[in-house]
């Protein structure tokens, strides 16, 4: 497996590049980021550094509204949103590290619609690993993989960032 | 042998009484509360978590403020509620106590919580509901409110951090108290160094000693060195049941003054379960001063029944 | 009426100081001889109690069977099977049924009744106040005329002291036994469990022994008054005996009973929140355990009784304060007994003698031995079988034990009344 394609910063800039061409055609308003606790958050940061955005970042947790297909959960270490006050009619940029199954973005999308209805949600991933069991994409990804059955890439931070490919029998570990 | 609120995977069914909850399971309601308390400060104060879910709040013994909070708790989980007051008068024999349940159950209810007025009715309940669901305790006559003890917990962790080192009394009707009981189960198993009972001999039951606690029949012995000073409602029957005499006598010999108070550690926390006698446990100055944390207990409240009852409703997934 | 040959049995009969294995002989109802062979002797029925004990059916001083009147609980048909098949042959029944034994008509009803359950020795105790409240006298000379044994207020308290000094002179002059459960109800309070540990731990209303010992107290005071003859029904804590004994010593006639279960279970073997555990005087502390099998053994507590109080389903079924008091008791008497026997508490004839002799000679009655020319009541038991309380093996309309599922040894096998066999041990072979 060659390291180089997971490259962080590869990534970032082509994400950084994506994202200013969907806020052109899409029209975006003065759009808020937020990042999906807690990879999404580290890359939401990144990005909103790198797109010069003058609102902050703002986090969601997506534990509350998990489903009953997702790993087992615990409620202990649950952080509370950082979101402002007014969500209704925002044009919103949801970021993630790694987009897989979709339940995560399908809770994301769920928690934020509970606060208001945006105008619209544009969704951004470093990593799109294929298996997906709901019908979302994101529309915009750093990179997209295909990766046994068994294995799960997962991103490592806050400092440094780096993605692992993670399986049963061993780990290999990319920049 | 498993304590009966357990399920098969160890994890909690049923919440009846702090005995036989490992420290454990204790701390798990503590760490999931502290994640439920940011709800209610956000403005949407909702999360989907207990969607679909019926409770069912079954009051035997009125209660304005207890029932308040589990309707709120329930509803910032989403889950539907339903409050059902049911008076009981001594000599009028109504519905049996497990008719009524079944009835309940047939509407496909999950969760029951319950305040009685005699002690083992929890236990009666949690024992004789059908296997799904979960049973509450939010009050059995003179037996358990385990609720309470852990949001008083909650409030203690918040402001003293570790239980270890911890001297806490607790000051008043100990006798008739259901909420002194659990407290000092929870004071145990969470290993605090010392727990002691302050009240006058009419108002301690025997052998309380048994129990795990130092006994003091003064204030003045019994606040030396507070941490956590906890006060227990006087309740206006106890005059005329001849265990006391008069609230002044009360006030003068065991209410919580500003004298007493030096008594304690300078940084020691005031807590009280409510509703509050001013001037008869506790003195007004004290009861809304820097050292009370009164209303943290109230807002903890809502957040450790959140815990819960999503820690009991939530524990189906695997098994149903 | 049948000759019966109860053969090669261990035949202990305390009053007449025998224990030895033996035959018993038996003719027109009543018994000819132990151990020696009488002349002429043919024998219509022999029962072979080998590896059996034989001795005088029991005599319980406190059946509840419930009827007349509480007959959802138990029938006197239930309940006189049950205590047959405990090896019971006399039972006294206390005076709060429906309606109270506190007439005639009450009492002609009651052995109508037994006389109908082919049970008969069923011996009522008389109210001591018309309809047990407490304020007056019943009539005792025409309940004793009727047939009473005693005369109790069973478990209602009376108004005040004078009430119940003038219920003991009035009784003592009839020579009527007073049968009295100590309770001072101000101090019992509307207690389910003793006052000590575990009520204070499970938050239970408490009784405190001072309850049942200065209610001793003051009727001991009242027996030297009055010098009527007194009986204690069911105590259950250290400072009644030690009172009782003091009495005894001072030469006052005094008795006293003792639930079985209360020489067994304490307020530690309770099961929290547990109903079969709930009666009434409640299971105290261990120290009274053992001050209850000391007086036993000393002689201040002469007898045994089963206390027996089967209940419907309903009765037990919710929170432990609001449920009623009492055990369906009769049928784990005789296990519990050796039970008491096997821990050396006591030996097997002074278990017997608290069953048979004692009782006989406190209610006064031509029974509880195998003297030649008495009923032949009998027990016959097979110490070491061993069984298991479940609906297979239990005939009391009530269920309600603390008992339920537990493997006893001590199984009666036979039980004769007046010469008549009433029960034979049915086993289903496996």
């Amino acid at each position: 497996m060659d390291n180089n394609p997971l490259k962080i910063s590869t990534l970032l800039a082509k994400l950084e590049s994506e994202l200013k061409q969907l806020i052109s055609k899409r029209k975006l308003k003065n759009p808020l980021m937020i990042g999906i606790h807690n990879g999404g958050g580290w890359i939401a940061e990144k990005l909103h550094h790198r797109l010069a955005l003058q609102e902050p970042v703002g986090i969601i947790d997506i534990s509350f509204y998990r489903d009953n297909f997702s790993q087992t959960e615990t409620f202990s270490q649950v952080k509370p949103n950082l979101l402002p006050q007014q969500m209704e009619g925002r044009d919103i940029i949801l970021i993630d590290d790694v987009f897989y199954t979709g339940r995560t973005a399908r809770s994301a999308l769920n928690e934020i619609f509970d606060y208001g209805r945006p105008r619209h949600v544009i969704l951004a991933v470093l990593i799109e690993q294929e298996g997906r069991e709901v019908p979302l994409r994101p529309d915009c990804s750093g990179q997209t993989l295909l990766l046994a059955n068994n294995e799960r890439i997962k991103l490592t931070g806050p400092e440094p960032l780096a993605l692992d490919i993670q399986s049963p029998d061993k780990q290999l570990t990319a920049a | 042998m498993n304590n009966f609120q357990l399920n098969k995977e160890g994890r909690l069914h049923h919440f009846i009484t702090i005995e036989g909850l490992s420290k454990e399971i204790l701390t798990e309601i503590l760490d999931t509360a502290e994640s439920f308390l940011g709800i209610s400060e956000q403005p949407v104060k909702k999360v989907p978590l207990l969607r679909g879910k019926t409770i069912v709040n079954l009051f035997f013994e009125n209660s304005t403020r207890t029932r308040t909070t589990f309707e709120l708790a329930a509803s910032r989980l989403s889950a539907d509620v339903l409050s059902i007051n049911i008076e009981t008068s001594a000599t009028s024999k109504g519905e049996s106590l497990l008719d009524t349940i079944r009835n309940l159950e047939a509407m496909h209810v999950d969760m029951f919580v319950v305040r009685h007025a005699i002690s083992g009715a929890g236990h009666f309940i949690a024992q004789n509901t059908a296997p799904h669901i979960s049973v509450i305790n939010a009050g059995d006559g003179q037996h358990a409110h385990p609720t309470q003890a852990m949001l008083d917990m909650f409030t203690i962790r918040q402001y003293k951090h570790d239980f270890k080192p911890l001297k806490v009394a607790i000051i008043g009707d100990i006798l008739h108290s259901r909420v002194a009981r659990s407290q000092i189960q929870a004071l145990k198993t969470l290993g605090v160094k010392e727990i002691r009972v302050v009240a006058p001999k009419t108002l301690l039951p025997s052998h309380v000693e048994q129990l795990g606690v130092k006994v003091f029949n003064t204030m003045e012995e019994g606040l030396d060195n507070l941490d956590v000073i906890i006060m227990v409602r006087l309740q206006k029957e106890r005059m005329t049941s001849a265990l006391l005499p008069s609230e002044r006598e009360y006030f003068k010999c065991f209410g919580l003054t500003e004298e007493r108070l030096k008594l304690a550690k300078p940084d020691a926390i005031v807590m009280h379960p409510g509703p509050i006698n001013r001037g008869v446990e506790i003195a007004s100055s004290i009861a809304d001063g820097p050292q009370s944390v009164i209303l943290q207990q109230v807002s903890n409240g809502i957040a450790v029944r959140m815990a819960i009852m999503t820690l009991t409703l939530q524990n189906k997934g695997d098994s149903v | 009426m049948s000759k019966i040959h109860i053969a090669n049995g261990r035949i202990i009969d305390p009053e007449n100081n025998i224990d030895q294995t033996g035959s018993l002989y038996i003719a027109d109802g009543k018994i000819l001889s132990a151990i020696e062979a009488p002349a002429d002797f043919t024998a219509d029925i022999t029962i072979d109690a080998t590896e059996h004990i034989v001795c005088p059916g029991f005599i319980d001083l406190s059946v509840r069977l419930r009827d007349p009147g509480l007959t959802y609980k138990g029938t006197l048909q239930s309940e006189t099977t049950a205590a047959a098949s405990a090896g019971v042959t006399s039972l006294c029944l206390p005076p709060d049924t429906r309606p109270i034994i506190d007439s005639q008509a009450a009492i002609e009803l009651i052995y109508d009744k037994a006389e109908k359950a082919n049970y008969r020795h069923v011996y009522p105790i008389a109210a001591l106040t018309p309809q047990l409240r407490g304020i007056e006298l019943s009539s005792m000379a025409a309940l004793k005329q009727a047939g009473c044994i005693a005369v109790s207020n069973a478990t209602v308290p009376l108004a005040n002291l004078l009430v119940l000094r003038r219920a003991m002179e009035y009784a003592s002059s009839h020579d009527l036994l007073v049968m009295h459960h100590p309770v001072e109800p101000a101090l019992e309070n509307k207690g389910c469990a003793h006052e000590g540990f575990f009520s204070t731990h499970y938050g239970l209303p408490g009784i405190p022994e001072a309850s049942e010992s200065i209610a001793v107290a003051q009727c001991l005071e009242l027996a030297k008054l009055t010098d009527c003859k007194l009986h204690f029904s069911q105590i259950s804590c250290k400072s009644a005996v030690i009172k009782i004994q003091q009495a005894q010593k001072y030469g006052l006639d005094i008795s006293a009973d003792v639930a079985i279960h209360q020489l067994h279970l304490t307020e530690n073997d309770i099961e929290p929140f547990n109903s079969s555990y709930h009666v009434l005087p409640p299971f105290r502390t261990a120290k009274d355990r053992q001050m209850l099998r000391k007086g036993l053994a000393n002689g201040t507590i002469k007898v045994i009784c089963s206390d027996h109080q089967p209940h419907d389903l309903d009765a037990k079924l919710g929170a432990f304060p609001e449920t009623e008091p009492g055990i369906s008791s009769l049928e784990t008497l005789l296990p519990l007994m050796l039970s008491l026997v096997n821990d050396k508490a006591i030996n097997l004839t002074q278990g017997i003698a608290c069953l048979t002799q004692n009782p006989a000679e406190i209610l006064g009655l031509p029974l509880g031995a195998l003297s030649p020319g008495l009923d032949a009541d009998i027990c016959i038991f097979n110490p070491d079988l061993s069984w298991t309380v479940n609906p297979q093996n239990w005939n009391s309309a009530g269920q309600n034990t603390p008992f339920w599922g537990t493997t006893f040894k001590g199984r009666v096998t036979h039980t004769l009344q007046s010469g008549k066999i009433i029960y034979t041990l049915k086993l289903n072979t496996s």
